[in-house]
């Protein structure tokens, strides 16, 4: 379980990241982060492993204060997975995914081959372990750092935006992807992504950020759906536009969905 | 030919002399430099004064340093060791340049994603920034190795045996020749340290050479 | 003896004996200034519309990279005895050396300068119905002058510095104090002309410092 308590956080150049925060994040959930630019998600993010100090507040894991814990070795506990991978580009992929693994002192071959275990994980080509990362494709290298992320079995997962900067097609895929690896792995999950449909395909539980880290509102998909905190909430999930507004329409027998511009969306089936 | 049949074996003498008073400093300039560009460039305030002062250094006229030196080290003037002194100190000003631009231009995913996956700062410097920044330091390394060798030929004149020695033989004896002989020798010589300096790149940085593959 | 050498130079250089005559202080540096000029306009006069017609057109670039950076390769001390062997004793032969030597810095400057501009402001000048000859005197040398001063500034200091090592052929400038000394073992002169030309260099870079900033705010 994550827990932030009070959370702020005032940049050196005076701008407030966030103010006032607090949310508890349960254990083997994914909570998903979702906001437009400097709505503070990634800095929240950041701070669990304390890439971003709190100016006030307190960052809690399994309730210890990430304060107490010393930096590196917190870093070393918990996957990370960025907006471009960061993979280093003097390695090559499977020494990339062995990282984590060579840091916290497993020996050479042990981690080799847990790396490479970790590729198959995600789906990745065996083939590809020997190249270097730059060798690869966008999605392919946002596999990898998935890989990385989850190569030494960490409780917790941090993804910042990380299928943001790969085309739709190959998102659609990794999204599922990481669907499927939640129901096998169970991990607890923070994921950030400016994305509202993303956000709600993952996530368990959706915090709608807006300016300044302050909460618009927290809920399931489907409680923010059906009740939205207010007009902001309801203009970013989209409620005002034709594609989210869907009724029912008897045609020939069969029950169409039909969105607000009266364009059949797909069929109602049995429940 | 018949001088360059007798003169063989001095001429081989000479050039390995020029050899190691041209790797010595390049060396030498790369030790210093490397981890005070790393620092300079994480201390920007004070690392500028340095990287200043550094320039400064490579203003400095080499026969003029090339009598300095000496004196300030307490050497004799003929002293192999004042050109090695010399040239070092020219290889550190503009390696320590090349340093602190080659890791401050490293990109800032790649450093943050070590930090991330808890790379402790040594582990950071060591590990990812070193092999990094080495493309641009190998680059900084090259130029720096041909105006040594270049360079090494100035302390002919002050006495310090080199192939430079023939400049000054050939000059005095009227011998044109003599000269060539020598400015071929330096060329060949510059060119082979250099081929070295790349056959080392390729060793220690396979991966800069990778192409980028279609994503 | 390092003291008494640093004593000597003193007395040398606060003798004033050495400030007045053909061979004195003045004198040498007024010949070492001259000769640096000569040098740096005639290179200058080759250099910079050969690097700025590369930098405008991007024809000969890789020519130009090659030329500069095998030239670096060749020693100074090589050249000057090998073209007073040539052309022999007089001004001519170092000269031509002094600018064979000059050349590149100040081609690198030009081109290197031009390249640095961006390249949207260009095809905007173009856009506006500049002429070639208008993008080139109007947008490029003005955005590009920081790095063609700077190509002066090597230029200079290099000619300064090979100028000294010239003396060894003839030359004469401020170089005669340190080859004369050396030969006759007089160090406390060959330190005091050192000092001099080191003074020298370091006001000259200082002086191109300050061009090179004010060619950039302007």
């Amino acid at each position: 379980m994550i827990e932030f308590r009070s959370v702020s956080k005032t940049f050196a150049d005076g701008t407030t990241a966030v103010r006032d925060f607090s949310l508890v994040l349960p254990s083997r959930t994914t909570t998903v982060f979702v906001g437009s630019s400097g709505c503070g998600k990634t800095t929240l993010l950041r701070m669990v492993n304390r890439l971003v100090e709190p100016s006030s507040g307190q960052v809690l894991i399994d309730d210890v204060d990430v304060a107490t814990r010393n930096p590196v070795e917190l870093r070393r506990s918990i996957g990370y997975v960025m907006q471009h991978a960061g993979l280093l580009p003097h390695r090559r992929v499977v020494d990339n995914v062995a990282v984590p693994l060579r840091l916290a002192g497993v020996g050479r071959s042990e981690a080799t081959s847990r790396a490479l275990a970790a590729l198959e994980t995600v789906g990745l080509d065996p083939a590809l372990a020997r190249r270097y990362p730059r060798q690869l494709s966008g999605g392919q290298q946002q596999r990898v750092g998935v890989a990385r992320g989850l190569v030494a079995d960490p409780n917790i997962l941090l993804m910042d935006e990380p299928f943001g900067a790969v085309d739709p097609i190959v998102r659609d895929d990794l999204q599922q992807e990481l669907l499927r690896l939640q129901r096998e792995l169970d991990k607890t999950i923070v994921f950030v992504t400016h994305d509202i449909d993303e956000a709600f395909l993952l996530g368990d539980q959706v915090v709608i950020l807006r300016r300044g880290g302050e909460v618009a509102q927290v809920g399931t998909p489907a409680e923010i759906l059906a009740d939205p905190a207010d007009d902001f909430v309801r203009t970013f999930v989209g409620l005002d536009k034709a594609r989210r507004t869907l009724h029912v329409e008897e045609r020939a027998g069969a029950r169409i969905v039909v969105d607000g511009d009266g364009r059949p969306a797909g069929v109602l089936g049995p429940a | 030919m018949s001088w360059l049949d007798a003169n063989l074996g001095r001429i081989g003498d000479l050039a390995l002399t020029h050899l190691w008073l041209s790797v010595l400093p390049v060396v030498l300039g790369l030790l210093v430099a490397v981890p005070v560009g790393w620092w300079a460039q994480r201390h920007p305030r004070l690392g500028g004064v340095l990287l200043g002062s550094g320039s400064i250094l490579y203003t400095l006229p080499s026969l003029p340093l090339l009598t300095i030196i000496p004196v300030i080290l307490g050497t004799s003037i003929l002293d192999p060791l004042n050109v090695v002194v010399v040239l070092s100190l020219y290889a550190v000003a503009l390696l320590l340049r090349t340093a602190a631009d080659a890791f401050a231009q490293l990109p800032r995913e790649v450093v943050d994603a070590a930090d991330a996956t808890g790379h402790s700062t040594w582990q950071r410097a060591l590990r990812v920034e070193l092999p990094l920044a080495g493309p641009v330091l190998l680059a900084g390394v090259r130029v720096v190795s041909v105006s040594t060798v270049s360079l090494v030929t100035v302390g002919a004149l002050i006495g310090v045996s080199n192939l430079g020695s023939l400049f000054t033989e050939g000059f005095q004896r009227n011998y044109t020749f003599e000269i060539v002989t020598g400015l071929v020798a330096v060329v060949l010589l510059a060119l082979l340290l250099d081929g070295l300096w790349v056959l080392l790149g390729r060793l220690l940085l396979p991966w800069a050479r990778t192409e980028r593959s279609a994503a | 003896m390092s003291d008494n050498v640093f004593v000597g130079a003193g007395q040398w250089l606060t003798d004033s004996a050495h400030w007045s005559g053909t061979d004195g202080v003045p004198a040498r540096l007024l010949e070492h200034l001259g000769y640096t000029v000569l040098t740096v306009v005639i290179a200058a006069a080759i250099a910079l519309p050969l690097g700025l017609w590369i930098g405008h057109t991007g024809r000969l670039r890789g020519l130009a990279v090659a030329l500069t950076g095998s030239l670096r390769a060749l020693p100074t001390l090589g050249l000057l005895t090998l073209v007073v062997l040539w052309v022999g004793i007089g001004l001519t032969g170092p000269i031509l050396a002094l600018v064979v030597l000059s050349v590149p810095p100040l081609l690198a400057g030009a081109y290197a300068g031009l390249e640095s501009v961006d390249r949207h402001t260009i095809d905007a000048a173009r856009g506006l119905g500049f002429t070639e000859w208008q993008v080139l005197t109007r947008v490029e040398i003005p955005l590009a002058l920081p790095l063609i001063v700077g190509g002066f500034r090597s230029a200079v200091l290099q000619v300064v510095s090979t100028a000294t090592v010239a003396a060894y052929i003839g030359l004469g400038g401020l170089g005669t104090y340190l080859i004369e000394g050396v030969q006759i073992r007089d160090y406390p002169m060959t330190l005091a002309g050192s000092l001099v030309v080191v003074v020298l260099a370091l006001v000259l870079d200082a002086g191109f410092a300050l061009a090179q900033r004010s060619a950039a705010r302007s």
